[in-house]
Order: structure tokens, then sequence, then C-alpha cells
């Protein structure tokens, strides 16, 4: 059970093999066992978890049970959960209490049926590429627990992975679905801008934000996005669509699919041996009956930076709300308004966050927000256009995910900017709004790889089906780290 | 570019952000290693280009002007470091 993909958990429960008690059960006992290792949760409550899953045997047992109905899921600590503590792992947020579920909590649990089996470790605010940011400390790799899982959703990537829940939500503003997914050989999609609310989910940078599912497979992601998407009219920035089965396509034949190459992404910059492992995926396309294309995006070697000013500008506008007024961390001793305000955010904010803060403000500032802001804003405009033009010649992009298998701890924790290059493969589909995935395709020294597929607006069927295909004709979906116990 | 400790305090005042002085020489240290990475930017002829604040080119939605949430004014007070007869409480403004 501990390994059965959401298809077949669904199956058991419906059949009554098992019940949702029983399962979380397991992955309780699991998380028990193993979290003190490996820090993927920073917030667990098994009498929580227990008591939905009875509810959820409940509604099973009187038939208005749904698909997912009893199946517990790690939600990523940036969503706030009524009665649960949410922390976005900081220190601003590590005693909040939660009034309010977030629209994804809200759709997953109470409407869905899924079992919160708690709230996963991630980057400060979600502003990290490697999970060493949180205050609550590093989450470790479980395939070499001396390395990084990737962030910022690094505890929902190695819940996964470590089999301590069946699946997980993350969110990804640069790549931080995509690039943990990729180190923990899991699948991950960030959908389309505007595909899934925001509402409830802590604000980094709103116009780039958007939540996903990561899972052992695009069948599992394909479930949990029918979960998770659909109009609210409590997000402003929310899509207005009809509501999709995102599974719908799962089985459809490759044949004559038009696989793009960007080759930027084929260049120099990316580790050797990862290349050669996403030229065999590719190769397994082609046998698939997909064709490549070489396309090319000629503005994407500017998107770190330009990333670099919007996400900061946005965060920087987004945070002001940590004041230690109306929730969150206020510091002990301060004197005037202003300087409580001043201590409150300098104690409650880790350095990496400071540091966003900190550009976002200056380049928002009188006499820069022209040459920083207006220019990344203008950058971001081309690099969305070589999107368009390179959709022209094919239906789905891919490359590789990230341009390395996981660093080791404290790698690069010293250096923000080769932090920051670690998302040089992600960050341009956040800028232009696109779908985009991770998918497990081999490993280099035992540590996994990942093959990322870009489509186009509200392409997530197609590239569920893409990466479905593939995973029926291989198996690197299927690999665990060993050792674990 | 490059920030001298004297702008670097003057952000962090922006920001509202207390930074020691040691704190300054190394924030300034990482601050201009990113703002060289950003200077990329600046090579790039953009004249003409219209500016992309974001991913959907969306007019602002309306809803009628009627309630929609319940008052649930003690669940989001008592999540507030400090309140006092169902006000938030920082120090005196005004003397």
């Amino acid at each position: 059970m501990i390994n059965a993909s959401l298809k077949q958990l669904s199956q058991a429960l419906a059949a009554k093999q098992i019940s949702s008690l029983e399962l979380t059960q397991l992955f309780v006992d699991r998380i028990a066992r193993l979290n003190p290792t490996l820090n993927a949760f920073i917030t667990i409550d098994a009498e929580k978890s227990l008591a939905a899953a009875r509810a959820a045997d409940v509604r099973i047992a009187a038939g208005t049970a749904g698909r997912l109905t009893g199946i517990p899921i790690a939600q990523k600590d940036i969503f706030c959960a009524e009665g649960w503590r949410t922390t976005c792992g900081s220190k601003m947020l590590a005693n909040f209490v939660s009034p309010y579920d977030a629209t994804v909590i809200r759709k997953m649990e109470s409407e869905a049926g899924l079992v919160s089996l708690g709230k996963t470790n991630m980057d400060e605010f979600a502003m990290g590429s490697s999970n060493e940011t949180s205050f609550f400390g590093p989450v470790r790799n479980p395939w070499d627990t001396e390395r990084v899982p990737g962030g910022s959703s690094g505890g929902s990537a190695v819940a996964v992975a470590a089999r301590l829940a069946p699946a997980a939500t993350g969110t990804d503003t640069g790549g931080s679905i995509r690039q943990p997914a990729a180190l923990c050989n899991l699948t991950g999609l960030k959908p389309t801008y505007g595909v899934v609310s925001r509402y409830g989910m802590i604000a980094f940078a709103s116009s780039l934000d958007q939540a996903g599912p990561m899972a052992a497979s695009a069948e599992d992601c394909a479930l949990l996005l029918n979960s998770m998407a659909g109009f609210d009219e409590r997000d402003s920035t929310s899509l207005e669509r009809p509501a999709e089965d995102y599974s719908r396509d799962l089985e459809k034949p490759l044949a004559g699919l038009r696989i793009g190459l960007p080759k930027e992404f084929f260049g120099e910059g990316c580790d050797a041996a990862v290349m050669a492992a996403v030229r065999a995926a590719l190769a397994e396309y082609e046998k698939l009956g997909a064709t490549t294309v070489e396309v090319s995006l000629p503005n994407s070697h500017l998107s770190v930076a330009a990333y670099y000013v919007i996400a900061p500008a946005e965060a920087s506008s987004n945070l002001s709300r940590f004041d230690g007024v109306r929730y969150g961390f206020r510091a002990e001793d301060y004197g005037n308004l202003d300087d409580m305000y001043m201590k409150s955010r300098a104690q409650g904010f880790g350095a990496e966050v400071k540091r966003r803060i900190m550009i976002g403000a200056y380049v928002l500032s009188h006499g820069y927000y022209d040459a920083y802001y207006l220019q990344a804003q203008r950058i971001r405009r081309l690099i969305a256009n070589d999107f368009v033009e390179a959709f022209k010649f094919c239906d789905v992009i891919m490359g590789p995910t990230s341009p390395s298998t996981a660093f080791k701890l404290g790698e690069k924790a010293a250096d923000p900017v080769q932090m920051y290059l670690s998302d040089i493969y992600t960050i341009a589909v956040n800028l232009a709004g696109l779908p985009g995935m991770s998918v497990p395709c081999g490993f280099v020294g035992g540590l996994p790889v990942g093959l990322q597929l870009i489509g186009n607006y509200f392409a997530e069927a197609r590239l569920l089906n893409a990466a479905h295909r593939y995973q029926q004709a291989t198996d690197w979906h299927l690999r665990r780290p060993l050792g674990l116990g | 570019m490059s920030l001298t400790l004297e702008q670097v305090h003057r952000i962090a005042h922006l920001a509202r952000i207390e930074v020691s002085a040691s704190e300054a020489l190394s924030t300034q240290g990482h601050l201009n290693g990113i703002f060289q990475l950003i200077e990329q930017m600046q090579a790039v002829d953009t004249t003409g280009v219209e500016p992309m604040a974001h991913a959907q080119d969306l007019a602002q939605r309306l809803r009628d002007d009627v309630v929609s949430e319940s008052d649930r004014r003690a669940a989001f007070l008592a999540v507030a470091p400090e309140t006092e007869a169902g006000l938030y409480l920082v120090p005196k403004v005004i003397e």
C-alpha cells in the first residue's frame, strides 16, 4: 500500500480492501519513524489526520465518496488550513494557526475528501531552491541524505519520494514544484497561471505563483489536478473556464507529437550526464512516434535576471503585511511603532527573505523603477513572445528540468547567485505563465534526473498525456530510494 | 552598478528591516552579487516593447456589492500578537 498509485488506492478503498483509517495510520506511523531523519514535515497532527480518515470512511460507507476520498495527502505549509499551524517555513509565522482554509485545501479536503497528513517543510516563504532557508531546518533527500531535495517544495517532494505520503501539493514561482520533483524522482506539474486558485496560498510573487500536484506518476498528478483546479471568485486572477478532466487524454498515442527542443536548453551550462539522460528520454519519445524539431527561445538567458527583479518586487509588496500587528511574530522589545516594525521584521525573517525584500524595495524605488522593474517586465514580454513563436512549430517543448542532480547540503547556501542559477530552465515558464512538468528520466551516480515538459497555455492534459505514455514505456518513476526501511 | 553601505541602510529602512553594521556589510556583498546578475538586462534594447505585468491579459472582474462573508472578527483577532476591546494594539502613535 505504501507504494500504491492513487488509482490503486482509490480502487482498494472502494472495494473495502482497506479503510481510510487503516491507510492513514500506515502513513502516520511511517512519518513518525522516518520524519526525524528527513524533516519533510513541519507540522503533523495524527489525531486530526485520523479524524479526517474516519470522516472519509463514513462517506465511503454512505456511497457519497469521490475518487480521491480517503486517500492521504501531504500539504505544503504555504496553504492556510483552518486549525492547522501554517508557517510558510518562517519564524514569522511559527505560531500562526490559520483561521481559514485556502481554496486548494477546501477543494481537496472538504470536497474531494483527501486526508491531510500534515504540513510539509519548505524554503522560507518559498524563496529558495534547496529547502535550506527554512526556519525549521533543511530537508534531506532520501536518495542521499547528505544532499538537498531541491526547493522550495522540498518537504513535499521528500514526503512523496520517501513514501511518507502517496502524493503532495506544491507551489511553483520559478521552479519550486519541478526542480524538487527532478531532484527526488517525482512527477510534478505547474499548471497554467490562473488554473488553480491562489486564495489562502501565502503570496510570494503573485503574478508567478501557481500551485500544482507532486506525485509518483503523471496519472496521479492528473487525478490530483482534477481536485485542485477550477474558477474561484476569491482569487482575482483565477480564470473562468469550463471544468476539465485532466486525465481524459492520458492514453492517447503519441504518434505525430512534435517535440520542440530549444537550442538554448541544449548548450553549455548543463551537466553532461544529465544531458545524456535527457537525450535518452527524447530517443524513447521518438520510439513512441514523436518527432523532434529544433526551436529557439532567444531571450531565455535573460529569464533569471528578469525574475530576480520581478519576483522580489512583488515579494517586497506582499511581505509588507508581516509587520507584527495583525498576525505573526512581534519582537519582544521595541520603542515606537516604526521600531516595532523594524525589529519584528529583522527578527522574524531569515537572511534570504530579507535580501529579496530589499532587492524589491530598491527596484521599485524612485529613480530605479524604469531601469529595473519596467525593463524586467519588457524582457518578460520578449520571453513570453519567444514561446508563442516556438509553439508554432511544436506541441510540447522538452529539455532538462535542472542543470544538475541534487547538490550537497551547504554547497550553494553561501552564494545566492549560484543558488538562483539552479532554476535556469524553469523560470522562463513562470514568466510566460505556461504549464510545465518534470518527469523522472534516469539516474546519474544514483541520483535522479528530471525531464522538463513545457506546454502551451491550458495544455495540461496534453503534457500529462505525453508524460503518461513515456511512463508506460519506462520505469524510472517507479524507482524508490533504498535503505530507508 | 554597486550599492554603497549608505544605500544598503536606506533600502533596509524602506523595507522596514533593522540591520546592524555587520549585517549591512554582508548584505552589501550579497546584494551587489545579485545586481551583477540583474545588470545583464541593461544590454537589451527593449524600445517599443510593452511591459508585461501579468501572464494573462485580463480585465478586473466586478461583482455585485453584496455581503458575501460572515463575521469572523473574533477568530481573526485571536491570531494577533496583542489586542484589546476588539482592536489591534500597537505603540502609541500620537503623543
